[in-house]
Formats: C-alpha cells, structure tokens, sequence
C-alpha cells in the first residue's frame, strides 16, 4: 500500500492528540456543561477508534507509521506503529470508549467530572504513547505519564482512604520508574541507542558486557514488573480499588497494568530480542516469577470478600499469563501471551463494570451479598459469568484460547511443569469465581439490598449496562471467532510471525 | 549603524531596567503598569539579543567607547543569553504576579527595587571581568534583602538582616579573592587572568576565597542556614524571584570562573565540591519532606535543588561541555519551576490565610490553575519526564554511568525519590479535604496564570532541550579563553 | 619585605579581625562594623599591591573608590535594616529567632 509520507508521519500524533487535546480543553469546562464535555469526549473516542482502523489496515499491508523529534541530544521522541503496537492500540482504544460510556453512566451527579474526565483523557494518551513509542526514551516518557494520570483518578474520592492509596500507588510507581530510568540509561551508554527494533538491540554488545546487561534486565524489569503487579511488586493494586470503579476498569484492563506488561513484550522482544535474552538465562527466572505472580494472585483472590479486592487479586494473577508466554521463548507460548493482553483486557473490564453495576445499582460490595442477584440484575450477571468463566478458561470464551496456547507453547519448548501451573490456576479461578455465579444464580435473595436504585428502561441506567454486555460480547467472539482475520489471535499471530520469522 | 542594530546593544539590557526604576520610584501612580512594560521591554531586548547572537555569533561591546581596563565591557554569548533569557522569562511572571498582588502602597517599594535587581542581575551576566562581577553581585544582594525585609514583618526583617550579613561577607571574601588575583595578573579580565601564569600557592587562596563567599550567596549546604528563613518569610513574588534568580547568580559566577580563571583545579576541588551538593541534595530534601508549611517546603527544595549543580562538578573534567549544558539546563527548569512553586504557594496563602499543608483543603477543586501550577512545576523538579529537569537529570545520569561515577548517579537518583516525596506531600493534600479554616480569599486570575505560564515553560523546556544546548554553546563559554576569537 | 607588602598583609589582618568580629559578637551594630572592617582590609590589600616596579597603577585606586561607594550603600541598608529588626523585636541581636 502505498501511503505519503506526511500522512505515514501525522498519523501516531494524530492518535496521540485525539484523547490528549479534548481531555486538556475538558479541563477548562465548567462542571456543569455535561453535553458539550461527553460530546467531547465521545468525539475524541470515536475519532480515535477511526484513526486506529485505518492504522490497522495500513500496517497490515506493511506500511510504516513513524514521528520523530530530538528530545535529547542523539536520543529523539519516537511515535512508531507496528504489529505489536496496534494490538495494544486497538484494546484501549475500544475500551476507551465503552469505558468513558460507562464513566460518564456512572459518574452523573458526582462532584468533579471534569478533572475526572480531563485526567481520564491523559491516562489514555499515555497509554497509547506506551503502545507506540520507538525506543524506550519515549516509552518511559508516556510510562511516567501514565503515572501521574492516573494519579488523581485514584485520589478522585479525596477521602483519607483515597489518599492512602494514593500514597501507595505513587511509593510503587516512582521507585519502579527510578529502576527503569537507571536501567534506561545504563542500557544507553553501552549500545549508544535506545531504539526498539525487531531481534533487539544488544545482541552485538561485548561477552564482557552480558553482566551488565543481566543487572540492566532486571532493573528493567524491576520498573515495569510494578505496573504489571508482578510479585513481590503488586502491593499498590488492591489498595487502589478505592478508586471509582471505571477507573479500576482502566487500571486493570487497559491503563496501567497493561502498560507494565507491554512494556515487558516490548523489552523483551525489540531491546534484548528474545533469542538473546533467553541465551543470557535471564527468560527461565522471569518464567518462574511470572508463574509464582499466577498461583500467589490466585490464591489470595480466594480469601477475598470484598468483590473489588478479588477481582484485583485476580488481576495480579491473569497479568502475568502474559509475561508468562512471553518467557517461555518459543512463538505459539508467545501467541498465547500476546492474544492474552487482549483478551484479559475484554474479560478483566467486563467483570469490573459489573462489579460497579452492582455497586451503584443495588450498595453491594460483598461476595456475601450476591445472593440472588442475578434474578435482579440478570444481565449484568450473564455478562459477568461469560466473562469469569473466560477467566477459568471454560471454552468458548476468550481466556480458554489464550491458555490453549500457552499450554501448547509450553510442551513446545519442553517445559512442561508450566501445566501445572495453567491447570492450578484455572482450578483456582473455578475455585473464586463459581461460587460466586453459584450465589448470584441459584440462592435466594436475603431480603432487601444494601442501597437499592431504580431505574425506569431496565435492571440499571443503559450507559451502565451496554458497556459489560459489548465487552462479555466480544470477549465471547475473541473466542468463537479466534481464527478470522484481525482478530486477536491472528493478530498476535502476525506479532509473532515478524518477531520469530523474519530476518 | 541601523537602528535595530543600536537597539541589540546589550547596554540597553542594563539601561532600560535602570531607568525604569528611577521611573516607578517618581511616580505617584501606575508603577505596575510601568514595571510590567519595563519588564516586557526587557524580554523583547533580549529576544533581539538572541536574534543577532545566531546571526553574528558572540560579541563584545564597550560602554561610552571606553575600553579595559579603565572603561568597562560587555561580553554576550550563549551562556550569558541564555541566563538573561532565563531571567527575562521569569521576569515577566514575576512582574505579571506582582502587578496583582501587591496592594498601592507595597508597590511604592517593591517596584523601584524589583527592577534596580534585573537591571544588577543582567549587567552582572552581561560582565566578564571579576571587579565588574563584584559590583554587580554586590548589587543584586542589596536589592534582593531590601526585597525581602520589604514585607516588615518581623521573620521577615530578621531573616532579611541575616541574609544581608551572609551576602555581605560573601562579597568580602570574593573580593579579597580578586585583589589577590589582580596582584599576580594585573588584570580582572577573566581571559587574561585565566592565561597569566599564577602562582598555585595564590590560585588556590585566591579560589577558596572566592568560591567561598560564592557558596555563601548560592547557599550551597553548609552554607544554606539563611535561605530557608529568607525565601519563606518574603512575600510571595520576593521568594520566587529569589529562589529562581538571585541564589542562580552566584553559581553562574562560579561557573565562569571554573572555566576561565581556575581550568587546571584538581579533581579534590570538583569532589569536594560534588560530595556538598550531593549532601545539601539529600539534606535538604529531608528537611522538605519534615516542613509543615507549604512555603518553607518550596525553600528547602531550593536548597536540594541547587545541590544538583555541585553535585555535577566532578563529571566535568570528563564530560565537558555537555556536562555543563545539563547544568545549565537544571538551572532554568529550576528557575522556571521553583518561581511558580513559590507564586503557587502564595496563592495557598492568599487564599486560605495560612499554608499549613496538613489543612489545605482541596485546593484542586477551588484554585484549579494553582492547583495545576503545583503539579507542573513538581513534574519537573522531580525530575519526570517531559520537562526541563528530566532532559537535565538524564543528561547527567548518563554522564555519571558513561563515567562509572556510581555515587552521583544514585545520588541523582534518589534525589527524584525524595523530591517526588515532598511534591505529592504537597499535592495530595491539595486533592484531599482538611480542615477548613476561615473564609477563603478569592485570589486575582492573573495570580493564578503567572505560575501556571512559568510552570508550563519548565515542561517545555524538556522538548527544547537541543535546541538549548546547541544554543547555549555559541561562542564556546565552556572552553577556557575562547573570547579572543570575538 | 617591602612597605606595600607589609600594608598588604595589614590589610589581610583586617579582614580577618573583622571576620572573627563578625562571627562572636552577637549585636548587629558590631556585627556590621566588622563587615566594614573587613571592606577596609580589602581595600588597603588593593591599594597597597597597586604599587608596582614600574610605578602606580591607577586601577585598583579606581577599584577601591567603586568598592567604598558599594559600601556605604550596603552599610546604609544594614543600619536602617537593624533598626527595623532592633524595633520589631525588642533587641538588635539576631539570636532570638525560631525560624532555624
């Protein structure tokens, strides 16, 4: 295909200014002008998921997308797409929009929206910055925005609580982005370049520098392992539940966690190419790490009352099926990792719009308050069944493609325990999640609850309710529809097939 | 010559200033508006300055036609218009600021002394030779302690008197450094002092006690006990002004002599050096994160802040000039931040009454430009990215690890670590509900653009990092007596 | 040693008579006559080294002159500053403040 070079070049800032500048002129709204904000907002959602599809079609015809500018002497801003960008593109940019649907559903008559919608904004900004930066100048660039984006989401509440999580969000974050400048920074003054580049950027370097290169793998890893809540960094995510529930959608879905586990493919795959990294021995470890993150998140979902808490625990867990893929060095475990970051995503956002339904619907925040709650929320519950059974890895649903190939990746490369791993953990999941569609299906209601609202249409406001109904739908679809063209699978496929294959 | 041409003399920066003083202290009325046209005057003098500097490179200029040693001259390149830059931008908030916060009769004061200070802190950027520095520093620290007991209160007068003292003896201590080098050169030209042969014995007492009484004014730690006390007890404009500029002057003295005068100092110096910045970088961003008021925070910030530039010195002898650009760099995206801290922190005051951080009450909510003036400006003194600190600290922490000099390198570190703790400490209570005390104050829009403007620059800063450096290097200020080639 | 160098080292001697001044007294009246005092010691360094073998240089005369009148200046601001203090806080010391 053949593109001109001012459009290939406008193209990722264009991506970039469609959530960045109706989330800075949100700012200045004032609170009350509602229309004009969600049409703001809407428009920038929309423009953005028009931009992506005709960036979808373009790189998949090969063709290149790249900005750049010097931010630092020899060392420029870059905004480039490639395969494994738009896969993470193509996920927040959807849920971007289901999402702010679902805020804006949400967040009628609370104080605040346009700091929340503004702030809102940027985290998306930052997270399609992450996708699309070209070295990891860029990437820490929009990774530390992200940080600070998010920020005011989570104190949004201004309580006591919020500002405790705050405080604990932030200690994680920024000791996590000082490991990632250092090892940034070191990595620059050994190969003079940060780019990322397909097979890697390291593999040149001196035997003597392998050491170095060793300590600069974990500290890398150290700075995004905070984000993707790998153990022992994940303490920040289940305090933030104190957050609007929207904003746990975003942390947990698309933003934040995704950013960290992006930004561990990215390290992995484009710094050090994964051929090198695993003769440098540092893949077996991060498979170890990733696969202790699964059980231990696993476990600790399961003494969870609060739905919130076991859902972030959950969280933990699933990212790191992720990192887990990308580790095990071999390209069907890897399909499994990549198409995971999508599917996770659908079914992680689904369970958490349903858990703020039933929050903002009926006061519940307990597992043990479900009894019976999907005789009166019934298509919330469906949505939230479909997706946890996504999560244990109950065929058809999305979860159970991503697990099928991580197992199948896993015999591949000869590493065989990681089945005991998906199947401990998927026993696990069965163990968190059942119960509760066993509750919300099949025991009575205990007399009234907690803080019931009506609503005139159906069982809650519409902007609650089409949201998790569209992601359980696709999370479905990524399932039913695994082999068509663009879907994640195939898409993570194309990922693979030009990191592994191509020269 | 042309007009425009007689218009980028650089004595114009010195006389427009001047004169503008003289003129707000006569008049009876409109002083803000003089001061603010005087002070835009300044920017647009220095842009043309700018202007003719990419055009002509560096030049020099002697006053009324006389020449050395008698006469004195004016030397302009990269660095001196960059810092006049720097301090023109920062100017034009401050004046802006100013103009709304200070009611008829503070004006009276603070006007007159405000612009005899620019025009002391440009003619001492524009001179090149140490006797000239003198006067000039001299100057700036006479206007900046009227500045600063201009409120009257009594911590104010107090800290005021000690700050004067501190300036004072610095100004000795320099200047018997000076007579010490002119006795061995004959001369106060930098360059000429630089290539005579001095004996080591009188380098080395000459450096000492210039860098000593340099220290002092830069309150560089141990030399930081009167900052604190002065930049918290200023009203608000005073403090950013002093924080932003005055305490820059005296390193940008030191650096020029580094360069010019004192090329061949051991690399004991440079450590020593290096080892008090890294301690006041440390030190004081402890003692930041222990204050209970918001403005004492912002001043020992300062104090962390300014170790960075010392704490960079050893990286130098290796690094050259690239080192120095990330120097400079952190000295105007501190002086750009740091100055909207400061007005930021003035708002918390005006409006609420008070600025104990414990009981700011959602500031957020009720001052939302301040508020994000606030975060801004902490963006780039934590050193995030994209800002004016961030390219600086990258700059040096690659210098650091290129050097193996693990100890700046987690020193610079750490220093983000505990700057990022005592800006959220301020941040997340201006997010979060205190207890509120008394009705608050509406606060002028102007007072709330201003810091916003200023912090906003300091995020820019970040994208125009090359283009500063390559800037900044126009008459080579980083190599020792590149003036003979003006 | 010759009569200029002895002034010179009279001149250093000043400035540091004034430095131990400036660091034991505690009233401000003192504290500002020892600043003087080391501005004169200064001064007398740069006049007494301005003789040379080759006669007088007149620039460190010119040097002093700018230096006195910068003095005065300061000295001006000091005394009416330590009024002002004296005043608003019933003594002319600078000890009885908490803001260390």
């Amino acid at each position: 295909m053949i593109i001109s070079p001012a459009f290939s070049s406008t193209l990722p800032l264009a991506l970039v200014a469609s959530s960045l500048l109706p989330g800075l002129i949100i700012f200045a709204l004032a609170e009350e002008s509602v229309r004009l904000r969600t049409a703001l907002n809407l428009l920038g959602a929309l423009s953005k998921l028009l931009l992506v599809a005709l960036m979808l079609w373009g790189v998949y015809h090969d063709a290149a997308f790249e900005t750049r500018f010097e931010l630092l002497p020899g060392l420029p801003l870059i905004l480039r797409a490639d395969a494994l960008s738009l896969l993470f593109i193509t996920l927040s940019a959807q849920l971007w929009f289901l999402t702010t649907i679902y805020a804006v559903g949400y967040l009628e008559e609370s104080p605040h929206r346009s700091r929340f919608f503004g702030f809102f904004s940027l985290c998306v900004t930052a997270t399609v910055g992450v996708a699309m930066a070209g070295n990891l100048l860029t990437f820490i660039l929009f990774y530390e925005m992200l940080t600070l984006s998010t920020y005011p989401l989570v104190v949004h509440r201004g309580t006591p609580v919020a500002r405790r999580a705050g405080e604990a969000y932030l200690l994680y974050t920024v000791l996590g982005g000082v490991l990632l400048l250092l090892g940034a920074v070191w990595l620059y003054t050994l190969t003079g370049t940060l780019e990322f580049r397909p097979q890697g950027i390291v593999s040149d370097l001196d035997v003597g520098d392998h050491k170095a290169l060793i300590i600069i793998f974990v500290l890398l890893m150290g700075g995004l392992g905070v984000k993707a809540a790998l153990l022992p960094l994940h303490g920040w995510l289940p305090k933030a539940m104190v957050a609007p529930a929207p904003v746990s959608a975003l942390l947990h879905a698309v933003a934040v966690v995704k950013a960290g586990a992006f930004g561990i493919v990215r390290v992995v795959y484009d710094i050090f190419g994964i051929q090198f990294a695993a003769t440098l021995g540092v893949m077996m470890p991060l498979a170890w790490l990733a696969s202790a993150t699964i059980i231990y998140g696993s476990v600790r979902a399961l003494f969870q009352d609060d739905l919130k808490r076991r859902l972030a625990y959950s969280t933990v867990s699933q990212v790191s099926y992720i990192a887990l893929g990308v580790a095990l060095v071999g390209p069907i475990a890897s399909v499994g990792g990549l198409v995971h970051l999508v599917h996770q995503g659908l079914m992680k956002i689904t369970l958490f719009f349903c858990a703020g339904n039933l929050a903002e619907t009926l006061g519940i925040h307990r597992i043990s308050e479900m009894n019976g709650v999907a005789r009166r929320m019934p298509w919330t519950m469906a949505a939230f069944t479909v997706a946890s059974l996504g999560m244990i890895g109950v065929p058809p649903v999305a979860g159970f493609i991503s697990k099928w190939y991580l197992g199948l990746g896993a015999m591949e490369v000869g590493a065989d325990w990681v089945l005991l791993v998906l199947a401990g953990s998927s026993a696990l999941n069965a163990l968190y999640f059942l119960p509760i569609l066993y509750r919300a299906w099949f025991l009575e209601p205990e007399g009234d609850w907690p803080q019931e609202r009506h609503y005139p249409r159906a069982e809650t406001s519409l902007a609650l309710l089409i949201p998790p109904v569209i992601t359980a739908s696709l999370a479905l679809a990524a399932g039913l529809l695994a082999s068509v063209p663009f879907s994640p699978q195939e898409w993570a496929k194309l990922v693979v097939v030009r990191e592994f294959l191509d020269p | 010559m042309s007009g425009v041409s007689l218009l980028v003399q650089p004595v114009w920066l010195i006389l427009l200033p001047l004169v503008g003083s003289i003129m707000v202290f006569l008049l009876a009325s409109r002083r803000a508006a003089v001061g603010v046209a005087v002070v835009a005057g300044n920017l647009a003098l220095v842009a043309g300055s700018i202007g003719r500097l990419g055009i002509t490179g560096p030049w020099q200029h002697s006053v009324g036609g006389w020449g050395a040693p008698l006469g004195i001259d004016l030397y302009l390149d990269g660095l001196s218009a960059t810092m006049l830059a720097m301090t023109a931008l920062v100017s034009l908030g401050i004046s802006a600021y100013s103009a709304a916060y200070f009611s008829a009769a503070a004006a009276r004061h603070f006007w007159p002394l405000w612009l005899l200070l620019l025009t002391a802190m440009n003619a001492l950027f524009l001179s090149r030779d140490l006797f000239n520095l003198y006067v000039t520093l001299e100057l700036v620290g006479i206007a900046a302690v009227a500045l600063t007991a201009m409120r009257g209160q009594r911590e104010a007068l107090v800290a005021a008197m000690r700050y004067l003292l501190t300036t004072l003896l610095g100004s000795m201590s320099y200047l018997l450094g000076v007579a010490l080098l002119y006795h061995s050169t004959g001369s106060v030209d930098m360059v000429l002092v630089g290539e005579a042969p001095i004996p080591a014995s009188v380098a080395a007492a000459a450096f000492a006690l210039m860098a000593v009484g340099l220290l002092l004014k830069t309150a560089l730690f141990p030399f930081h006990f009167w900052l604190p006390g002065a930049h918290s007890s200023a009203s608000a404009p005073v403090s950013a002004a002093l924080s932003a500029l005055v305490v820059k002057v005296g390193f940008y003295i030191l650096l020029r002599l580094w360069i010019e005068v004192f090329p061949a100092l051991g690399d004991g110096v440079a450590w020593l050096l290096g080892i008090l910045g890294g301690v006041a970088v440390l030190w004081g961003s402890l003692q930041a994160i222990l204050q209970q008021r918001a403005k004492m925070l912002v001043a020992y910030s300062t104090v962390a802040q300014l170790g960075y530039f010392f704490l960079a010195l050893p990286l130098v002898a290796a690094g050259g000039s690239r080192v120095w650009g990330a120097i400079v760099l952190l000295v105007i995206a501190h002086a750009l931040a740091k100055a909207a801290m400061f007005m930021a922190a003035g708002n918390l005051l005006a409006f609420a009454g008070h600025d104990r951080i414990r009981d700011l009450d959602r500031v957020v909510q009720r001052m939302p430009l301040t508020a994000a003036a606030l975060g801004l400006a902490g963006v780039s003194i934590m050193g995030l990215p994209p800002s004016g600190g961030f390219s600086g600290k990258w700059l040096l922490l690659q210098a650091s690890l290129e050097q193996g000099n693990w100890p700046i390198a987690l020193v610079l570190l750490l220093g983000g670590v505990l700057a990022a703790v005592y800006v959220f400490k301020l941040l997340e209570h201006i997010f979060t509900s205190g207890t509120p005390l008394g009705e608050p104050r509406a606060v002028a829009r102007t007072m709330e653009w201003a810091p916003l403007m200023l912090a906003i620059g300091a995020i820019v800063l970040g994208f125009l990092a090359t283009t500063t450096l390559d800037f900044l290097i126009i008459g080579e200020p980083f190599v020792p007596g590149r003036r003979d080639d003006y | 040693m010759t009569p200029a160098q002895l002034y010179a080292l009279v001149g250093i001697g000043l400035f540091f008579v004034g430095l131990y001044a400036l660091g034991v007294r505690q009233h401000l009246l003192p504290r500002i006559l020892a600043l003087n005092i080391m501005g004169s010691g200064v001064f007398v360094v740069l006049v007494a080294l301005a003789r040379r073998s080759d006669g007088v240089d007149p620039v460190p005369h010119a040097m002093v002159i700018t230096g006195i009148v910068v003095a005065v200046s300061a000295t001006a601001l000091a005394l009416r500053l330590m009024l002002r203090v004296a005043h608003a806080t019933g003594s002319a010391t600078l000890t009885d403040t908490g803001d260390e």
